[in-house]
């Protein structure tokens, strides 16, 4: 079987000023990322905030371009965008973010805007649109006397399901959600990862779930990555990674998540601040913080390297050792 | 000072605590105690009514909110007193800080300069003084290099450093008590054990209550040492984390625990709470929770449980609640079925 979306290398610059005056200093906010999504498949991607994973989503959909490396999608290249391929393409793939107030417009009723895609992407003749959109609101647990209601007079779940709906409407391939279910309770959370994971099994939709979110990624995703400024530092299978984490950001990621009834005490809790991609440390990025990091730490950059069967990691110590990557 | 002679004691008493906004009811009748250098977490999911609790009793509350009941601190009445007992209060003797740090910064002003303003209020601390201690709150809560950075703005600070600074600002007047309204959601994980770390630290240094408001029970159960949790504007079970978290009683409070996605353990399907939150507009008949609860008997929705003691500091408003048993009874039936 071949990959639904693969990405080969993919690096984004912006140029960032300090001051209102200062010099625009280039930031590296995802920095040489390849990874690959089979059909059906969920990708699950994990880091703190400005690790690069919310860019890289948007790379993916080619909403944000690549100054390096490439993104195919079914095997071809992915096309400039705002191009008649891209936006053809775009009926395939789909966005999902967290808010989904600011993703949906406040003077449509929400039945309306689950049916602008079919509309946009021209997908059904105007008479079978309405029970599409009805079914699509069943599919995401919307009830039908909700379908003429605005945005503010639904709760946060709700307006989640909706955005899924619309998401849904043109008969995705791939869904790449950013954090699409942080802002919402638990109660509810468990609702709306319970639905989006039918929905996937069902209809085979290829899925990126990025969230900072362990506990939610672990009961969703198949496979996971771990990103640390702008760089994979360690990919595995969820049930293998969140088992026995190896590279030691995954392990402090893993230790950080609060487990109800059991005390912080004995716990690595990771000190220093989230890292700055402005301001990227030389050698590896983790070495800062890092409690194992040794001298070629400071200095050299660890590349992902395989580490066991489905399992890679950059770092030089669990997996510099060619003793060890041979093992 | 006689902080420790009286641990144990009393710090704040809130009675019948109600409030309605625009005549609509949300939180109904709050008894709740808070004891010296205790920590208490409340839980509950949005909308609860967490909040609406202690911004009421620190009259901090729109005007347009009609608030009743009694709140105590030390045996002093507050609620309906005249403004100044309030504002001696508000950031002297009781702290508040909130989930976006950012927002309750001033962003035009040096985050040194705004520590010294809260000492010169609070603890009339000018000059030098106030500068050293200011100096010695910023080191407190793990602001590094805090003598160089004394005079950048706020947004040259990250997110888990603005609620460290917001900290600082909260201890700025010594507080007996300090209410950390979901401190750490908008923060990511190692950031948020690092804040929660924080506060536990300061709690046996300082010897000051805390009350903690959260919808995380993972949080919650690592800073406090008893819950209470909310629903609908009502405190529906309240007991020490130990004996809360191994085997919670009321069926919503089971529920928030069964619906916490797990780390360990298979890619599971996860459990959610049916339903939403009730608009306190049109609460249902009976118990609030009736509608969601999957123990719900035709008794639960036509009368209101009220809120019983059960051992050991124990409370539950429940008619049917769940058995005492093994917390992970649900899971180990689930997997057994699958």
């Amino acid at each position: 079987m071949s990959p639904l979306i693969e990405a080969r290398g993919l690096v984004r610059v912006y140029q960032v000023r300090r001051g209102l005056f200062g010099r625009p200093i280039p930031v590296r906010a995802v920095d040489g990322v390849s990874l690959t999504v089979m059909p059906g498949e969920t990708l699950g991607i994990v880091g703190e905030s400005g690790s690069g994973k919310s860019t890289l989503g948007r790379m993916l959909l080619g909403v944000d371009d690549a100054q390096e490396g490439e993104v195919l999608f079914e095997g071809r290249p992915m096309p400039a965008m705002n191009t008649a391929e891209w936006r053809a393409l775009r009926a395939k793939m789909q966005l999902v973010y967290q808010d989904p107030l600011a993703a949906l417009d406040r003077r449509l009723t929400i039945a309306v805007q689950i049916g602008e895609p079919l509309e946009i992407h021209d997908l059904l003749p105007k008479e079978q649109r309405a029970s599409h959109v009805a079914e699509l609101m069943a599919a995401v647990g919307l009830r039908s006397d909700q379908a003429d209601r605005y945005p503010h007079e639904l709760s946060g779940g709700q307006r989640q399901r909706a955005v899924i709906a619309r998401a849904l409407a043109s008969r995705p391939r791939l869904l790449v959600c950013d954090e699409p279910v942080s802002a919402l309770d638990v109660s509810i959370q468990a609702q709306v990862v319970n639905m989006m994971r039918d929905l996937q099994e069902e209809h085979r939709i290829a899925m990126v779930f990025i969230s900072h979110d362990l506990k939610v990624v672990r009961n969703i995703a198949d496979r996971v990555a771990v990103m640390y400024l702008g760089r994979i530092v360690e990919e595995a299978s969820s049930d293998v990674l969140f088992k026995a984490p190896q590279h030691p950001y995954t392990q402090a990621l893993v230790s950080s998540v609060p487990v109800p009834g059991q005390l912080l005490e004995g716990r690595v809790i990771l000190q220093g601040e989230p890292p700055n991609p402005a301001n990227r440390p030389a050698g590896c990025a983790f070495h800062p913080r890092c409690p194992i990091a040794r001298d070629i730490c400071r200095s050299a950059v660890p590349q992902l390297r395989r580490i066991s069967e489905g399992r890679a990691a950059a770092c030089h110590v669990v997996a510099g050792e060619p003793v060890q990557a041979e093992a | 000072m006689d902080k420790n002679s009286a641990a144990g004691s009393r710090l704040v008493e809130l009675r019948d605590l109600r409030v309605a906004f625009d005549g609509v009811q949300v939180l109904h009748g709050i008894n709740l105690d808070v004891a010296k250098g205790e920590a208490l977490g409340l839980v509950g999911e949005s909308g609860c009514g967490k909040s609406v609790t202690w911004l009421a009793a620190l009259g901090l509350l729109p005007g347009k909110a009609m608030v009743s009941g009694s709140v105590k601190l030390d045996g002093q009445e507050l609620a309906g007193g005249p403004r100044s007992v309030l504002e001696s209060v508000r950031g002297g003797r009781i702290a508040m800080i909130f989930q976006d740090p950012s927002s309750s910064l001033n962003p035009v002003l040096r985050i040194g300069r705004q520590i010294v303003e809260a000492l010169a209020v609070h603890r009339s601390l000018r000059g030098e003084a106030a500068r050293a201690e200011a100096l010695r709150l910023l080191d407190m809560v793990g602001i590094p290099d805090a003598r160089r950075r004394f005079d950048l703005y706020p947004h040259e600070f990250s997110g888990g450093q603005c609620q460290r600074l917001m900290i600082a600002m909260a201890l700025a007047g010594e507080p007996d008590l300090l209410v950390a309204d979901e401190p750490t959601t908008a923060l990511d994980a190692t950031i948020q054990a690092q804040i929660l770390d924080l506060l536990i630290r300061l709690r046996k240094e300082t010897g000051m209550a805390t009350v903690f408001i959260s919808h995380d029970l993972g949080a919650v159960s690592q800073v406090c040492e008893r819950v209470c949790v909310m629903y609908a504007g009502r405190i529906v079970e309240e007991g020490s984390v130990a004996d809360l978290f191994a085997a919670p009683r009321h069926p919503y409070t089971r529920g928030l625990f069964d619906a916490i996605p797990r780390l360990d353990g298979g890619r599971e399907r996860l459990i959610p709470i049916p339903g939403t939150v009730p608009n306190p507009k049109h609460l249902p008949k009976g118990c609030s929770f009736s509608p969601r609860c999957p123990r719900a008997e035709d008794g639960c929705r036509e009368a209101r449980p009220p809120l019983l003691a059960l051992d050991n500091g124990r409370k539950l408003a429940c008619f049917n609640p769940v058995p005492p048993v093994a917390k992970t009874a649900v899971r180990i039936v689930e997997e057994a079925l699958a």
